[in-house]
């Protein structure tokens, strides 16, 4: 049991622990926004630096490995074009927009038909902020006598290999540890006071919860 | 047949990209548990012992049936 809010403070293990949640839903989505916001908000410091930057290194190192296109948005009517792991890499928030904002850009036909004669596999002449994040493009690398070619998923696949899946899977990590981040941020800690080395109040064999208040 | 080869299958320099992943979980996990800093720190801990052993317990068992077919 914890005390989410300045009325309520139960004691725990002996001790007086207080944790103003203040607005819990502004903390949410500030907690949802940037990793640790809600918490800075709710004045819990520490916490609110620790999951930021284990949040934000995790969600970094993996867009690294993937080399800046393993988070992009696509929801096309084929199951190849459907990109499911951006559902999780979306939790990280603010951080992960972008390419809601390049989903949107490359649905414009023109844009796209621009975008895909800069797009020549030897020599990407699109600018940073036309290839980051931007949904892979079908078709770049023209097959031999003009026939069908390669898709710019298999081509990044190609040189980065190993490192796609991996820079996909951090990067879905860390959306998905945001999500129990926005969830200490709407409830408290799911122990609250309990110390970690006694076992949580109201667990089966927990002296905590059921001790008689004292008279 | 060599001891090692179904252990070595498993291109073991890979895990060592799970290592930071590990320990990131572990952090965020056992921050969002506890609220003192110390709690924190022994939650760390001791998630990082669970995955690790589970991990490894996972590893032996796919190396003994390696091992067997």
């Amino acid at each position: 049991m914890v005390a989410t809010s300045a009325e309520s403070s139960p004691a725990v293990a002996g001790h007086e622990l207080k944790i103003n949640l203040r607005d819990p839903v502004v903390a949410g989505v500030l907690a949802w926004l940037i990793p640790g916001a809600g918490h800075w908000y709710q004045g819990r410091r520490t916490k609110a630096i620790l999951f930021f930057l284990c949040i934000y290194a995790t969600f970094f190192y993996g867009l690294w490995l993937g080399g800046g296109r393993v988070v992009y948005a696509s929801w096309g009517p084929t199951s190849d074009e459907k990109r499911l792991p951006y559902l999780c890499q979306i939790g990280t928030g603010a951080v992960a927009l972008p390419a809601l904002w390049q989903a949107q850009r490359y649905s414009d036909g023109k844009f796209a038909q621009l975008m895909h004669e800069k797009a020549d596999p030897k020599n990407d002449q699109r600018s940073f902020s036309e290839w980051f994040m931007a949904p892979p493009l079908p078709a770049v690398e023209h097959g031999p006598g003009g026939g069908e070619g390669r898709d710019e998923i298999d081509i990044i696949n190609y040189r980065l290999n190993r490192r796609f899946e991996l820079g996909t899977v951090y990067t879905m990590v860390a959306g998905l540890l945001n999500l129990l981040v926005i969830f200490d941020a709407l409830g408290g800690p799911a122990y609250g006071a309990a110390s970690a080395r006694s076992k949580p109040p109201g667990s089966p064999g927990s002296t905590e919860a059921t001790k008689p208040p004292a008279s | 047949m060599n001891f090692f080869a179904p252990l070595l299958a498993t291109r073991l320099n890979e895990l060592w990209y799970a290592l930071p992943l590990i320990v990131a979980i572990s952090v965020v996990y056992s921050g969002t548990r506890y609220e003192r800093t110390d709690d924190i720190l022994v939650g760390t801990f001791r998630s990082l012992a669970w995955i690790v052993t589970f991990m490894a317990i996972i590893l032996a068992v796919l190396w003994l049936v390696g091992l067997m077919v």
